[in-house]
């Protein structure tokens, strides 16, 4: 085992102070690696990340119990300027640019957590990893495509230097080329950067080909946990979120027999 | 014509003015989503600073002006530390409440201070700074005016386009969360944006005096004449803002001119009544950017 980033032990968070959403999640994360973490709607993905980038106060979310250790820090419970200085960025879901900027101002906005705001190398390096929103660079964000606008966010991420890149569904509403490109650059960021990743995804079948290490879950609890490729080799896996059989082969619509599928793991 | 011409660039100068009084308001609803009702007893507060400044402690009138200018700037920062901040995260109708009593109280302080008289600065603005372009004359106080607003727009339009701050600025007023998300500090923007507002008020209520003498009641409901101005401007567009000012600034010096000096705080508003059938955004109303 390599050296450990981020340790979430046994958290539960709580909305508005009734509605619990994950209950008692415990996930280790290694320097370097790429975690993705799988899971249906509604089985706390996004709310485990907003835990870490601090994200949940905003929405009257509340870590209730457990801890969160970055570095040997305890962050729980932290404001979202003191956890973004600390080096961890959340690009979140759905996208959200800032519309009536254009794209480079967009990226500007990312050096927000960076000492005397440098931003001119950093387009640099960020142009080079998505060559696409050079000529896009003087238009307002509002106006761009989704694949665009999904390279501005992670690019815009980029601009902070982060350690930790947490990374809610960047496949969302994308055509499948684009997702391989933008899976292609994770992977590469990933290298190059020497950023450690949580991927949250729907799609296993990628998030899994790029990950290192795994966690399923559901219900908010780990269901799951193992090495990607054991992970894409596991015959509920297969079954539930890859699409397939067990034996592998696609499987027909008349043999599923909704009624009588496992509801559960373990 | 001549007098059409003097009316015109009277106009101009003078919605200029309320233009840049009213980019204060605009910051701040576009940074926070606040309406500050508060907004022309700033105004009156920068004129009295001011006043007391040159008649009580006797400075020169550009030691004066600079230091009410940063007087205000940091009464700007109180009022969001002390006043706004304990209500984030509350519903905006509390918020808006809480400047209608802000506005209550600058009022009171101001009358328990300097009374409700008019008062009037001494004479300081050179007699050359008044131009004549053949029979048109411009009173010194509107070419100060003129020159001080444009050389603001600048410096705003600098600070907002090219400064770090000024685009964090911009990113919390278009998409506060993702703005959180990369970690610009949301509530030191709020605290920014009351500082600007309460500035530009101030430097507007000090020229006002200057041309209308200082009184409570007078500077405190120009500040309600901000709202035909942001509202034809678009509330949320700084440039819309000047525009506004000005149309508002003409039609008002032109009315008195031609109708009836005391129509002219009427009919701006039958204006707007008109312009708002027509554009209900304003002019330069944010159009929303949507996806489908």
């Amino acid at each position: 085992m390599g050296e450990i980033l981020l340790q979430l032990n046994n958290i539960s968070v709580v909305y508005s102070d009734v509605i619990q959403v994950l209950k008692g999640v415990s996930l280790s994360v290694e320097k370097n690696h790429i975690v993705s973490l799988l899971g249906s709607n509604g089985a706390g993905k996004t709310t485990t990340l907003k835990a870490i980038s601090g994200l949940l106060k905003p929405e009257n979310g509340e870590v209730t119990e457990g801890t969160i250790l970055y570095n040997g820090v305890n962050i729980q419970n932290q404001a979202p300027e003191f956890i973004t200085r600390q080096g961890i960025i959340q690009v979140l879901e759905g996208r959200q640019p800032f519309k009536y900027l254009t794209i480079e101002e967009n990226l500007r906005v990312g050096t927000a957590t960076r000492f005397g705001k440098p931003y001119k190398q950093d387009l640099e390096l960020v142009y080079n990893y998505f060559p696409a929103l050079v000529q896009r660079r003087k238009s307002l964000a509002g106006y761009c495509s989704g694949g665009e606008l999904q390279m501005l966010v992670i690019g815009r991420a980029l601009m902070a230097h982060p350690q930790l890149l947490l990374l809610d569904e960047p496949s969302l509403g994308l055509a499948p080329l684009v997702v391989q490109e933008i899976f292609r650059i994770i992977k590469k960021i990933n290298e190059e950067q020497e950023a450690t990743i949580i991927l949250v995804e729907q799609n296993a079948r990628m998030a899994l080909q790029v990950a290192h290490y795994g966690y399923v879950m559901e219900n908010g609890k780990i269901m799951m946990e193992a090495t990607a490729k054991e992970l894409s080799d596991n015959p509920d896996i297969k079954e539930f979120y890859l699409g397939m059989a067990a034996s592998g082969i696609a499987k027909s619509y008349k043999d599923v027999k909704s009624y009588r599928r496992r509801k559960r793991w373990l | 014509m001549e007098f059409f011409l003097q009316l015109l660039v009277n106009g101009v100068c003078v919605g200029l003015l309320y233009g840049i009084s009213a980019m204060g308001f605009v910051m701040i609803f576009k940074s926070s989503s606040v309406l500050n009702f508060a907004h022309g007893e700033l105004l009156a507060l920068g004129a009295f600073f001011f006043l007391s400044l040159v008649t009580w402690a006797k400075l020169p009138i550009i030691v004066a002006f600079i230091l009410t200018l940063i007087g205000c700037f940091i009464l700007g920062f109180l009022i969001e530390r002390f006043f706004l901040r304990p209500l984030i995260g509350e519903k905006l109708i509390f918020v808006i409440m809480l400047t209608v009593g802000l506005a209550a109280m600058f009022k009171g302080f101001i009358l328990l201070i300097w009374g409700g008289n008019l008062y009037t600065y001494p004479e300081f603005l050179p007699e050359a700074m008044g131009l004549k372009f053949g029979s048109i004359y411009i009173a010194p106080v509107y070419s100060a005016t003129l020159i001080i607003s444009v050389i603001f727009l600048v410096l705003f339009g600098l600070f907002f386009k090219k400064s770090a701050q000024g685009i964090y600025m911009r990113s919390v007023a278009d998409n506060q969360k993702a703005a959180l998300s990369l970690g610009v500090h949301v509530r030191r923007v709020f605290a920014l944006s009351w500082a600007i507002a309460a500035l530009v008020a101030s430097m507007s209520g000090i020229v006002l005096g200057i041309i209308n003498g200082v009184n409570v009641h007078d500077l405190s409901s120009i500040g309600l004449k901000v709202f035909p101005v942001v509202i034809l401007g678009g509330l949320d567009s700084i440039g819309g803002a000047i525009i506004g000012g000005i149309i508002i600034g003409v039609l008002e010096t032109f009315t008195g001119g031609y109708l009836s000096p005391s129509l002219r705080d009427v009919v701006p508003y039958i204006v707007l009544v008109f312009i708002l059938m027509v554009k209900p955004y304003g002019l330069f109303g944010l159009v929303e950017i949507e996806r489908v």
